[in-house]
């Protein structure tokens, strides 16, 4: 199961869906295909925004570190925010956010953890490049990352709930065995949160 | 020789404005009705069979029907939005009908002070009514219906002609899919009112302009359309753009110790005045600055625009520049957020461009290619 399943799953048809770091419209566009979903994306990367409206994607261009005032509460029914908090100055805020916007929240996390970064940190003494991206810690978008323990722990001092996790290999498919050892061998996580 | 600009590639090339008359009066917001009206208007690109493909230009302030192309061989500049009009364009005249038309109110062709008021047989002059964006709307529905277009592809403009084109949303829902509102407000600021006023007291305070009689007394108010023009020209342009474009430059080299135009940028907006107090109507900029300042859709919902908004059904992209002072991207953004909490179909762009308010004009790629998907989409 890769991770576009586990969000028509989620998801139901016809709700109203904002994915925060929406990229190039990829998640929305096929949710509008497959689920009739009414879609609004938030991207701060002019290329992603220009694919989105090729797509047919809603998309608003903002910078959700600045917060999100303007939508106000419980006013989607889902929020997704997915490989998108390592790259927040304020992932705090935007977990706020998020769970205040919307009545259920998808959020996906890619760890740190992985015993494959533990590894080439260990072994190398070298931040590792990481996750999604092959850019040096000093280029990478990826300025908070963090391992699936320490967002959970974050979850908890928040007081958000995770009501449902799965985890993914390094090839985004969902693997039922990641479930033994999700924050050393899973390359990241799905949440459904809320508050 | 002449160019032939009909052989221009990506230009819409030579066109012809034509004039259509109404059949019926236009009552207007302010209660008067206007008879006889005429509305000039140029097309590009060809109506389609299904009759679906037309996209609505709404101009700004002292915008007018010459939106693409060239008028005629010998002209140096095509229309004003060339840049993003003609095949392969943002606009692409080799899929869309593109219809321009020069507003109500005008002074390039349509109805407006310099016509014959058929009660009178004498020209409007100050008796032409103060116009409403939403009459400029209702107009343009009905020229659509003379033109046998039902519902438009899209409505679009920048400045005021973005405020037409978001007026559409809301009064004819059913006959608009997509809107452009491009450099635009949903209200006018106090600061907006206020240089507008600046520019009308130039105008009216001219001794020419005979309390709006010029025309009938053969005088023009030109010293005062050029000082209105000059602020005007101010606020369209941006801080980085004028520093770039003249910086503090000398025409002469040197300083002359005098009044005449010594810097670069006073000659310039002295040139911009000169040439628009040459074409441009003083009533006519009187009542379209009136018109800017009463837009204010909101005000039948207690200012709510979250309310104002619930009745479109259009898809709508709202684009602003980031150096715009006139109407800033804060400005674009409180439509945007508007449209959200009103769970409509919009897509927002902010455009790094150094030319101020006026950057709606150029054809820079990010924003040229967003409206080309926007249409395509």
């Amino acid at each position: 199961m890769n991770i576009e399943s586990i969000f028509n799953d989620w998801i139901s048809s016809k709700s109203t869906v904002l994915d925060l770091g929406c990229g190039d419209g990829k998640i929305l566009s096929s949710l509008q295909k497959e689920k009739n979903i009414q879609g609004l994306g938030v991207e701060i990367n002019a290329n992603n925004i220009q694919k989105c409206i090729e797509k047919g994607v809603n998309v608003i261009e903002h910078d959700i570190d600045e917060g999100l005032d303007a939508i106000s509460n419980n006013s989607f029914d889902i929020v997704l925010m997915s490989q998108t908090i390592q790259t927040l100055n304020n992932p705090l805020l935007a977990l706020e956010e998020v769970t205040r916007i919307g009545k259920k929240c998808i959020v996906t996390v890619p760890n740190f953890g992985h015993w494959k970064r533990r590894v080439d940190l260990l072994m190398k003494g070298q931040m590792p490049k990481t996750v999604s991206t092959q850019e040096s810690w000093y280029s990478s978008d990826n300025i908070h990352l963090c391992t699936l323990k320490d967002f959970e722990f974050l979850c908890k001092e928040l007081d958000i709930t995770i009501e449902e996790k799965l985890f993914m290999n390094s090839s985004g498919k969902i693997r039922p065995y990641l479930s033994f050892g999700p924050n050393l061998l899973s390359s990241s996580g799905v949440y459904r949160i809320c508050k | 020789m002449e160019d032939n600009k009909k052989l221009e590639k990506d230009s819409v090339g030579l066109v012809e404005p034509k004039k259509i008359a109404f059949k019926e009066p236009l009552t207007l917001e302010c209660g008067e009705a206007l008879e006889d009206i005429e509305i000039v208007y140029e097309t590009y690109g060809t109506l389609n069979e299904e009759r679906d493909n037309a996209v609505l230009i709404c101009h700004a302030l002292s915008g007018n029907h010459h939106a693409a192309g060239f008028s005629k061989n010998s002209d140096k500049r095509p229309g004003w939005w060339d840049g993003l009009i003609g095949p392969n364009k943002a606009i692409d005249t080799n899929k869309l009908f593109v219809v321009c038309p020069n507003n109500l109110g005008g002074c390039h062709g349509s109805t407006g002070p310099k016509s014959i008021n058929p009660k009178t047989g004498k020209t409007y002059g100050p008796d032409f009514p103060l116009i409403t964006v939403l009459d400029w709307v209702n107009c343009q529905a009905i020229f659509s219906d003379l033109l046998g277009i039902e519902s438009w592809q899209c409505v679009i403009g920048g400045s005021l002609g973005g405020m037409q084109a978001l007026q559409w949303c809301l009064s004819y829902p059913d006959r608009i899919k997509r809107a452009g509102v491009i450099a635009a407000a949903a209200r006018l600021s106090a600061q907006n009112i206020a240089f507008n006023e600046v520019a009308r007291q130039a105008i009216i305070s001219d001794p020419e302009f005979q309390n709006g009689l010029y025309l009938e007394n053969n005088k023009i108010p030109k010293r005062g359309l050029r000082l209105a023009r000059m602020v005007g020209h101010i606020t369209y342009l941006s801080d980085e753009a004028m520093r770039d474009k003249f910086g503090r430059d000398l025409k002469k080299g040197k300083l002359n110790f005098g009044f005449d135009a010594e810097f670069e940028v006073e000659s310039y907006l002295r040139h911009q005045g000169d040439v628009f107090s040459e074409t441009f109507d003083a009533n006519t900029y009187l009542i379209m600055t009136k018109l800017l300042d009463y837009f204010d859709p909101a005000s039948e919902f207690q200012g709510d625009l979250v309310k104002t908004f619930a009745s479109i059904k259009a898809k709508l992209l709202v684009v602003s520049f980031s150096t715009d002072w006139r109407f800033s991207p804060a400005r674009s953004k409180e439509i945007v957020n508007a449209l959200i909490s009103a769970k409509k179909n919009a897509s927002y762009i902010e455009i790094k461009s150094s030319h101020g308010h006026d950057s709606f004009l150029f054809p820079e790629e990010r924003y040229t290619k967003a409206i080309n998907a926007f249409l395509d989409n």
